[in-house]
């Protein structure tokens, strides 16, 4: 296993923290001129998601964590997990629901995402920043309104839930941020 | 072709530092104080526990030695007022490995003066003279701030820095959500002032204006003289503007035996922590038993200040090219 001294910390890098796997969002080495160096971190924590911020006497150093990013096709749910396949290797993973299904609410079958696995075990997932789904629920539009001015909850098919503008109406498709879960507009087809 | 050809600051910033550079040599030419060079080579450096240096093979036939990139060029100044230089300065290269950040750039560009007969207070004057005069044009500074580092300490922190309490300062760390303080700190006074200082108390000093706080804790005296009134305390100052430490200096140990005796015990913390061995300047403790003449001594980051000057967010906006384009 590899060790990173507080030096080589870099935004991305993935490393072991009491105990969990985290990614380095920031590092800032701050030393008074005669005194002793520390590294201020800003750390996530990829199974919690959470950020902290911890400091390091400079020269301290973690263990790397086994955590890679692999694009993977969404496959199915079978209630308790989702399924996910690597398309060159037909290597199947499963993740427990209550761990991804946030970022699943976003995901139709066959299509591609991210898994996060950290020793070979998925952490996470993510989904492609903008996707395209069908609404399958809404109240009727208001003819005329393009303003998008307060909008509306739109139901769509995998079964999230985005606020839409009062045109928008049941069975067009439209386009969603899946990082802020935010509306961007219609697509034709 | 490679893409990072170019300097990482922009030609004004060049611009800016030449203007800085003349100004600094009017402003100590009309008081009288000699420009002075001094090497950056040397066969001994700085004891600071805490700074790492850079070393080099000297192909000196038939044998080989090693030279010290100079961290400071305090030494071979003291040596020269020493013998009898009055008052000097010096715009320098310093060097310190290991050193690379937002405000950190392992050789950057330093003012050092001197001022013979100089105290403290007659020092701290002439430091604020000097940036007023250098942000003329840049900057609308706000009167000069000077504060005790006690006052400071308690200021922001509520703690008492003279005197070491390790409940007291673990039960801040605790409360402010930094657990790992206890780890890294343990029972060391200095390493708990460091942390809290660079943590919770620099970014608040020098809000528009320039902030010097002097009297640091004895634990934190490096070569200042130690006050003669409270012996909890050393007759050192450090200046910041905006959050930003620009500098440090001293009423200066004049004291041979003392100077061996700190050169001594910084060698042996030195040894404990694993750090690389270091060699002790016998030139600077001859020069000093010779008599080095009462004096006060600062040393400025001239980087630092362009980045005070500028509201520049890094170290790489005012250098041309930063170590990982030299």
């Amino acid at each position: 296993m590899a060790i990173y001294s507080t030096n080589e910390f870099k935004a991305g890098l993935k490393v072991m923290l009491d105990n969990d796997p985290c990614a380095i969002i920031e590092n800032e080495f701050v030393k008074p001129g005669k005194g002793q160096a520390f590294n201020r971190v800003k750390i996530r924590n990829l199974k919690t998601g959470r950020v902290i911020e911890r400091t390091f006497k400079s020269g301290e150093s973690l263990d790397s964590a086994d955590v890679i990013d692999v694009g993977m096709q969404y496959l199915y749910s079978d209630g308790e997990f989702r399924h996910f396949m690597v398309p060159d290797t037909f290597e199947q993973y499963q993740c427990d629901e209550k761990l991804v299904g946030d970022a699943c609410k976003w995901l139709k079958d066959q299509d591609n995402c991210t898994v996060t696995l950290w020793n070979d075990a998925p952490l996470s997932v993510t989904p492609i920043n903008f996707v395209e789904l069908a609404i399958v629920e809404t109240d009727p539009g208001v003819r005329g309104d393009t303003s998008g001015g307060g909008g509306k909850p739109a139901k769509l098919e995998t079964g999230a839930v985005v606020r839409v503008p009062l045109f928008v109406q049941q069975g067009e498709v439209i386009k969603v941020d899946t990082r802020t879960g935010e509306y961007i507009s219609r697509v034709k087809e | 072709m490679l893409k990072d050809w170019q300097p990482t600051c922009a030609i004004d910033i060049l611009r800016l530092r030449a203007q800085v550079f003349n100004s600094i040599r009017d402003f100590f030419s009309a008081r009288a104080v000699l420009e002075v060079e001094t090497p950056l080579l040397g066969h001994a450096c700085g004891t600071d526990p805490q700074l790492d240096f850079f070393t080099t093979d000297y192909i000196a036939h038939p044998q080989r030695d090693k030279l010290f990139l100079q961290t400071s060029p305090e030494f071979a100044m003291k040596r020269l007022l020493a013998a009898g230089s009055g008052s000097i300065y010096q715009i320098c290269k310093a060097f310190r490995n290991g050193e690379s950040g937002r405000f950190h750039n392992p050789e950057f560009t330093m003012l050092e003066w001197y001022r013979v007969g100089f105290t403290l207070t007659e020092l701290m004057d002439e430091i604020s003279e000097l940036i007023e005069t250098l942000s003329q044009g840049y900057l609308s500074l706000d009167a000069t701030q000077r504060f005790t580092y006690q006052d400071v300490f308690q200021r922001y922190t509520g703690l008492n820095s003279l005197t070491f309490s390790y409940v007291d300062y673990s039960t801040f760390a605790l409360a402010n959500g930094q657990s790992e303080a206890l780890a890294i700190c343990g029972y060391e006074h200095g390493l708990w002032l460091d942390f809290i200082f660079s943590h919770y108390i620099q970014s608040h000093l020098g809000e528009n204006a320039v902030c010097m706080v002097y009297g640091y804790p004895v634990c934190q005296s490096s070569l200042a003289r130690i006050n003669p009134l409270n012996p909890l305390i050393t007759d050192r100052i450090e200046v910041f503007i905006n959050g930003i430490e620009l500098g440090n200096g001293y009423y200066e140990l004049t004291d041979a035996r003392e100077q061996n005796k700190r050169f001594d015990e910084e060698i042996a913390v030195r040894l404990q922590n694993n750090r690389p061995g270091t060699v002790k300047d016998k030139h600077l403790i001859a020069a000093m038993e010779h008599g080095l003449p009462e004096c006060s001594g600062m040393a400025i980051g001239l980087d630092r200040l362009i980045m005070a000057l500028t509201g520049s967010l890094s170290i790489n906006d005012v250098l041309g090219f930063p170590v990982h384009r030299a």
